[in-house]
Formats: C-alpha cells, sequence, structure tokens
C-alpha cells in the first residue's frame, strides 16, 4: 500500500494534468463494484468446491462436451469473422458506393438487436424448412439444431467487433506505402499480403479476441438455433442456466468459473502476441 | 534513360474551373539531375506521379527513352520513387525494405537469396547505412528513413529515380546534410533524376537544370544560374530569391519612378507602366548620385551578419528590403539616398522587358 501511494504521489507531482487521485478513484471503485466484486464472489463461491470438486466438474462428460462445444465454436467463429469482417472493414472504407452509409449502419445491428430476436431469427431462417435453410436441405446439409447453427449465430454476434475494429486502421493506413509496394514491382495481391495484413495484424487480433469473448459467453441468440442436444449442439452458459434451475448454485458457479478461467487465458495469450508483435516493430 | 512528358494535361477530379497541370512539356536528359520547384498546388508533385506512373493524366503522353510509358503501369515502369514520409514498411527490417522490390519479382525474374542479400549490403553501404539491416523503420532518425527509401528505390535498378519533396519532412541541419549527399550519389550512380521541391535553396544547390512551375504551367525552365539571374516571369522573380517589386515606368527604354528617370537600361519598345523587380544586393544606399531617390527608413532589423533596412520608395512605388553593413548607422524615420545597381522591368500583363 505505501509502495502504491508514493508512486501516485510521483505521477501526481510530474503530472500537470489535474484530477489523477478523483479519476483514479473513480476508477478502481468502477471497477470494484461492477467488476471485480462479483467475479470474486462467483470464485469465492465455487472455491468451496475446492480444486478437486472444481476438476471433477470440469471432465464430467456432459460439462466437458458443453465447453468444448462453446470455446471450439467461438473461435472457430471469430476467425471466420476475422476474414469476412476484414473484408467488409476493407469495402465499407476503401470504395465509395450508394448505399455506403446504410452498410455501414447495418453492421452495427447485431450489437443492438436483442439477442433472443436475432436467435429467433436465425433459427427461423436457417431452418430447414427456412428461407436460406431450404436452399442448403436438399444437399443433406442442415444448419439451424446443429453446432453449425451455433457457428452461424456467433458470426453473426461477432461481426461488428472484427468491423469496427478494423475499420479505423484501414481508414489511418497510409496510401503512399501501397504505392511505394507498387513502384517496387509488387502487384495487388502481393501488396496486400506483404503490405497491407501485417499493417492490419494488430486491429484483426483486438477484433478476434473481442468476437471471441463475446461468443464464448453467448447464450440469447445461440440456444434457439442450437437444438441444444447435450454432447452435440449445448453450450455452457445454457448449462449454467440449468443447473441455476436445478438450484445448484455450486455446480453453476463451478462451470462459470471454468469458464472464465479459459476465456481469461486465452485473451491473455492474445494480448502476449499482440505485445511482442508491437516490440518486434520497434514501435 | 531520357524522360520527356508531351502537352500533359490534368484536372481535378471535382472539374475545377483551373486544371492542375495544363499543357506541361518537359525533358528530362539522361543522367540530369532537374528539380520542380513551385508553390503548393502548382502541380510539380502530380507532374512527378504522372511520370512515374502512381496517377495518369487527361491527355499527353510520358515517354521514357523512345518508348511511350503513357499506358503502362507503375510497375511495368520501372521507376524508383521516393516518398515524403518515407512510407517504409513498417513490419519489415531494413534490410527487407530494401530487398522487397527483388523479394516480390517473379521466379524467373529474381535474383537467388544470395545476390539479393549481397545487393542489399550493397546498397546499405552506398547509403552510409552498414550495419543496420536488421533494425525497423521505427529504430530509425528522420534522415536514416530517407536514406532507407532511397536504398530501397534504387535496389530495383530503376530507369529513372523520382523524389517527392525528398528532404521536406527533415530539420535544417540533416536536410543540409543529405543534400550534398544525394548530390554526391548521383555523381557516382548517374541515374536520370527529378525532384520535386518548395524549397528553392534546394533547387538551385543541387539541380543541373529547374523548371519552375505555377498555376499547372511550367513558367521557367533552365539552369541555376538563367533562373536567378535571368527570370522569365515575374512569377519567377518573386518567387526565386529575394525580390521587392516597386511600381514603375518604361518610356523610351528607360525606367521611371514617379518621373525620376533610374540609371537603368530598359529594353526599347513599347510603353508603359510595370514592376521593378530588385534584389536587395542590387541596391546602395548612403551615396548621393545625381539620379538616386532619396527614401526613408520605415524598420530595420539584424539579420545575420547584416542589418535588414525595409526602405519606402517615395512616389508611393512601394518598399525595398536592403542589407545594410552593421557598421552604417542608420536610424528608422531618416531619409537616405537609394541607387539601383540592377533590375528588372516587367510590363503589367506581359513577360520580360529588360
Amino acid at each position: 500500500m505505501k509502495g502504491l501511494s508514493s508512486v501516485s504521489v510521483a505521477i501526481k507531482r510530474n503530472s500537470i494534468i489535474p484530477g489523477f487521485g478523483l479519476t483514479l478513484g473513480y476508477t478502481l471503485v468502477y471497477l470494484s463494484v461492477i467488476v471485480l466484486i462479483p467475479l470474486g464472489a462467483l470464485v469465492l463461491r465455487a472455491s468451496s468446491l475446492g480444486l478437486s470438486g472444481l476438476w471433477n466438474i470440469a471432465t464430467e462428460p456432459r460439462i466437458f462436451a458443453a465447453l468444448r462445444t462453446s470455446f471450439s465454436i467461438a473461435l472457430a467463429a471469430a476467425a471466420i469473422n476475422v476474414l469476412f469482417g476484414g473484408i467488409v472493414a476493407w469495402v465499407l472504407s476503401r470504395y465509395e458506393f450508394p448505399g455506403r452509409r446504410l452498410l455501414d449502419a447495418a453492421v452495427d445491428l447485431p450489437f443492438a438487436l436483442p439477442t433472443a430476436v436475432a436467435g429467433i431469427s436465425l433459427a427461423a431462417i436457417y431452418a430447414p424448412n427456412g428461407l436460406i435453410g431450404s436452399l442448403i436441405a436438399p444437399l443433406g446439409w442442415q444448419i439451424a439444431y446443429t453446432p453449425l447453427g451455433i457457428g452461424v449465430a456467433l458470426v453473426f454476434i461477432g461481426l461488428p467487433f472484427i468491423v469496427r475494429t478494423v475499420q479505423p486502421v484501414i481508414a489511418e493506413l497510409e496510401a503512399d506505402v501501397e504505392e511505394a509496394s507498387a513502384t517496387l514491382g509488387a502487384t495487388r495481391i502481393q501488396t496486400l499480403w506483404r503490405v497491407v495484413l501485417p499493417a492490419l495484424t494488430p486491429a484483426l487480433m483486438t477484433g478476434f479476441a473481442l468476437a471471441f469473448a463475446r461468443g464464448v459467453g453467448e447464450y440469447g441468440s445461440v440456444i434457439f438455433i442450437a437444438g441444444n442436444l447435450p454432447y452435440v449442439s449445448e453450450i455452457a452458459p445454457l448449462l449454467i442456466i440449468v443447473k441455476l434451475e436445478q438450484f445448484d448454485y455450486a455446480g453453476a458457479t463451478a462451470i462459470a468459473t471454468l469458464m472464465l478461467l479459459a476465456s481469461f487465458s486465452i485473451l491473455l495469450i492474445i494480448n502476449l502476441i499482440q505485445a511482442w508483435n508491437r516490440r518486434r516493430f520497434g514501435q | 534513360m531520357q524522360i520527356r512528358t508531351v502537352d500533359i494535361t490534368k484536372n481535378f477530379v471535382g472539374g475545377s474551373a483551373r486544371p492542375v497541370l495544363d499543357g506541361v512539356s518537359l525533358e528530362v536528359g539522361s543522367g540530369e539531375l532537374v528539380a520542380l520547384l513551385g508553390p503548393s498546388g502548382s502541380g510539380k508533385t502530380t507532374l512527378l506521379r504522372i511520370i512515374a506512373g502512381l496517377e495518369f493524366p487527361d491527355s499527353g503522353s510520358v515517354y521514357f527513352g523512345d518508348e511511350d510509358a503513357s499506358q503502362k503501369s507503375v510497375q511495368e515502369r520501372r521507376v524508383g520513387f521516393v516518398f515524403q514520409n518515407y512510407a517504409l514498411f513498417k513490419n519489415l527490417t531494413v534490410g527487407e525494405n530494401i530487398a522487397f522490390g527483388l523479394d516480390v519479382r517473379g521466379r524467373e525474374l529474381r535474383p537467388p537469396k544470395a545476390e539479393i542479400r549481397r545487393r542489399t549490403l550493397e546498397l546499405l553501404d552506398l547509403v552510409q547505412l552498414s550495419g543496420l539491416e536488421k533494425r525497423r523503420p521505427g529504430q530509425l532518425s528522420g534522415g536514416q528513413r530517407q536514406r532507407v527509401a532511397l536504398a530501397r528505390a534504387l535496389a530495383v535498378e530503376p530507369r529513372v529515380l523520382l523524389l517527392d519533396e525528398p528532404f521536406g519532412a527533415l530539420d535544417a541541419k540533416v536536410r543540409r546534410d543529405l543534400r550534398a549527399w544525394l548530390r554526391e550519389l548521383h555523381q557516382q550512380t548517374g541515374h536520370t533524376t527529378t525532384f520535386v521541391t518548395h524549397d528553392q535553396d534546394e533547387a538551385l544547390e543541387l539541380a543541373d537544370r529547374v523548371a519552375v512551375l505555377n498555376g499547372g504551367r511550367i513558367e521557367q525552365i533552365g539552369s541555376p544560374d538563367d533562373i536567378y539571374d535571368h527570370p522569365a516571369t515575374p512569377f519567377v522573380h518573386g518567387f526565386i530569391g529575394e525580390a521587392s517589386a516597386l511600381r514603375a515606368d518604361l518610356r523610351g527604354g528607360r525606367i521611371f519612378i514617379g518621373g525620376h528617370e533610374l540609371a537603368l537600361p530598359g529594353k526599347s519598345g513599347r510603353n508603359g507602366s510595370g514592376r521593378l523587380f530588385v534584389r536587395p544586393h542590387d541596391i546602395a544606399i548612403g551615396e548621393a548620385a545625381a539620379n538616386g531617390l532619396e527614401a526613408e527608413i520605415v524598420a530595420l532589423r539584424r539579420s545575420g551578419a547584416t542589418r535588414r533596412a525595409e526602405i519606402a520608395v517615395p512616389f508611393e512605388a512601394g518598399r525595398v528590403e536592403i542589407d545594410a553593413p552593421t557598421s552604417a548607422n542608420l536610424r528608422p524615420g531618416e531619409k537616405v539616398p537609394i541607387r539601383f545597381l540592377r533590375g528588372t522591368f516587367f510590363l503589367d500583363g506581359e513577360s520580360a522587358a529588360a
């Protein structure tokens, strides 16, 4: 505590920006009330089970399957969004065309729409008798009520995260770097691959991390389209609800804690890669 | 390789009344170093970018030697282009930046790895950055970055070298050093080089010939001496070097200020009023002479080794600035005799008449 206060004093003294004490205090209180204390309570509750109890829950087949489903599909959906969201961001920031603003506004819809509404409409469209589902049903494919359906919902939910993180970076890319690449004889593809993409990588990774984090925790839009078959298309957040309905609070908090740990580790890894990337570019 | 532009015209996309370039024809001889000099908005950068193939003219052609390059893409033109803000690839090392142009070649044209590396090191040596090949652009100073950009442009063995305000983003000291160094490098490598600048000192000091652009047209093209000593238009006189313009009249080959004849030769022929351009060092003060004028000192400033005096010439002809020795005992408000040693007279609405 003594160390912390001396640091804060040092910062305060060297800064001409007023309000350090006030804003830091506000930040700490805010973070505590909204984020840290609830999460702490969660971990505390789960800790009543002990590490072995936690391990038993994690390895229980149905829970393990649900965790695997949640994390693997969230990762896959985020990866798909990196590609397509990247393209959408590129088109929206690089080209002028009629309806561009409308399209640009539409990107935010997954943010604004109640997730249940999104889930129901996606389920209706991708169901075997739906608009898109009926087109691919003859091919023997089914999207709604399978893990594929979860993927569709998570791609939908995650899209704005990628687009909105990458868009400003594309807008700020300096045209002369691409022109320099062209004068050196590089084709458009080579310029994109060797010059543009490396510059976008940090933003794409941030977007990936955000979309992934959102996807893991997503509940409302997924349960309508997933079919929720245990071991197949059941997601971890749904299991938490199931446990809560059975008044198994310890079980529910245990799953939540496991998800928290897994998400935290994955996000930490992504951040470490980002930091390493920044150091590598000497910025 | 000679560069030739023929009657290049380019309009703004918005279709503004005045074109960016208005029928510009320019010839840069093989191995020559030519500066495109002009104020911002004069079209100099657009002209350079059209030569490079980064922009295309509405009409007119670009030739490299005998080859019509007008329809060729920037990749096909094989030009070395250096950007004002370096435009280095931040994610690549200095060495990778320089090797980029060779790395992206198709398999049949790409030199072997060892050869690329040898060339890279050779170029690093040429731009005096040996040992820095593993650095990232973010770890270099501005001057070093610009030299990497130059080495990168030279790596592809360009037919011509084009530089867009190459030293514009650097501070004065580095700029002077790089200027001398670029001149030396040009003598070593002999590339046909065109560079854009708004800095007249840079243009006059560095270039074999200077093209002065204004409003999308070439006002004058010539050696630095020509441009400085014999400006062809009022714009060039006003833009190059320091000059003051005075209202004056030309009658029967003689120049008058308010009925007072100056001891300056003017071309005979047309009579009329116009402007007399004089440079600070072409005015003598303090010597009373038969045909001198009495002028009042308005302000005095210290300027380097001399004192800069602002003087109001009578008959409301205007004000001139002159350099006086610091020893001269001048005071604001004082009247001194002045005499014009040299000057260039332009009739209103016309080019050089004296």
